[in-house]
């Protein structure tokens, strides 16, 4: 195996985990939550939901924080994505239903529940690493063959 | 107080994300793909989360309740049931196809991208179709126990 060095930005990525680690920290702190993406959202879907203020503020927060990023570090977002729309739409889909029906993502049980040291979120974390590179696998060998 | 105190958490979230890389589909899938040119950023940034997640979370739940909110909601389920691996394999393949997961595609919808947008209303669509099936599912559960008991 390789390392792909020109991309690898071990400093960055760990300064970046670091806010995030501190984020889900403040949330339990403030809101006694697990700061889980999908459960956030998800919950502002539920009907009977009783709580959407405090998960709207969060998700708010999100977006401007995208804007924030696209002014201030547009290298956020400079690798952009190599899928075409359809792929796009079935991975948003999977993604969707996925998280719900597993009760978590990548920071609800990546993050968040392997901090503390859950059994379920270290096998939800490595069922979906799993799948997730199988999945880029099968896509690349596809798709290399198609191209 | 307590709604400006979950939006700011919101923005470290994102510029977290954006910092780490995670708002680069294709670095995330740079990390899931193994036969390829190998991109390890992935792995810094959950040990970045989880190294300064592991101290402060037990600081935090050192105190008696959370600062807005009445008690500490943390799940203490241990069972391991196929709604779990199911929808974290069915999570995984969705990811592995376009490199967003739920944070980074809101974020980068912020950000503008199109591709981004388009992923995020998917994703609530797959939410809501997953509320659906729930409903369903309750359902006929209840359906199945008043014929148990005729």
């Amino acid at each position: 195996m390789e390392i792909a060095t020109e991309s690898f930005t071990p400093g960055m990525s760990a300064l970046g985990g670091a806010l995030i680690g501190l984020s889900a920290s403040l949330l339990m702190l403030s809101h006694g939550r697990i700061a889980g993406i999908s459960g956030i959202v998800g919950g502002l879907l539920e009907t009977r939901s009783k709580d959407r203020d405090w998960r709207l503020a969060f998700v708010l927060g999100l977006v401007v924080g995208g804007i924030a990023l696209m002014f201030a570090y547009p290298g956020a977002f400079a690798v952009g994505i190599e899928r075409g729309a359809v792929a796009v739409v079935a991975a948003g889909l999977l993604v969707g239903f996925g998280a719900r029906l597993g009760s978590g993502c990548t920071s609800g049980h990546g993050v968040c529940g392997i901090s503390r040291m859950s059994r379920r979120s270290l096998v939800a974390t490595g069922t979906f690493m799993t799948t997730g590179a199988v999945t880029t696998f099968l896509y690349s060998l596809l798709a290399g063959g198609a191209s | 107080m307590r709604h400006a105190f979950a939006f700011l958490v919101g923005l470290i979230f994102a510029v977290g994300l954006g910092l780490a890389g995670m708002t680069q589909p294709a670095k995330v899938i740079g990390f899931l793909d193994f036969t390829g040119r190998w991109d390890p950023s992935l792995a810094f940034v959950m040990l970045g989360a989880i190294a300064v997640h592991f101290i402060l979370f037990r600081l935090v739940l050192k105190r008696k309740s959370p600062l807005f909110a009445g008690a500490f909601q943390v799940p203490g389920s241990l069972h391991l049931d196929h709604r779990l691996i199911m929808g974290s394999a069915i999570f995984g393949i969705g990811w592995g196809l376009a490199g967003y997961c739920p944070g980074p595609a809101i974020v980068s919808s912020g950000g503008g991208s199109g591709r981004a947008i388009l992923f995020t209303a998917a994703m609530l669509i797959g939410m809501l179709l997953f509320r659906a099936f729930m409903a369903w599912d309750a359902r006929r559960g209840d359906e199945r126990v008043t014929q148990l008991s005729r």
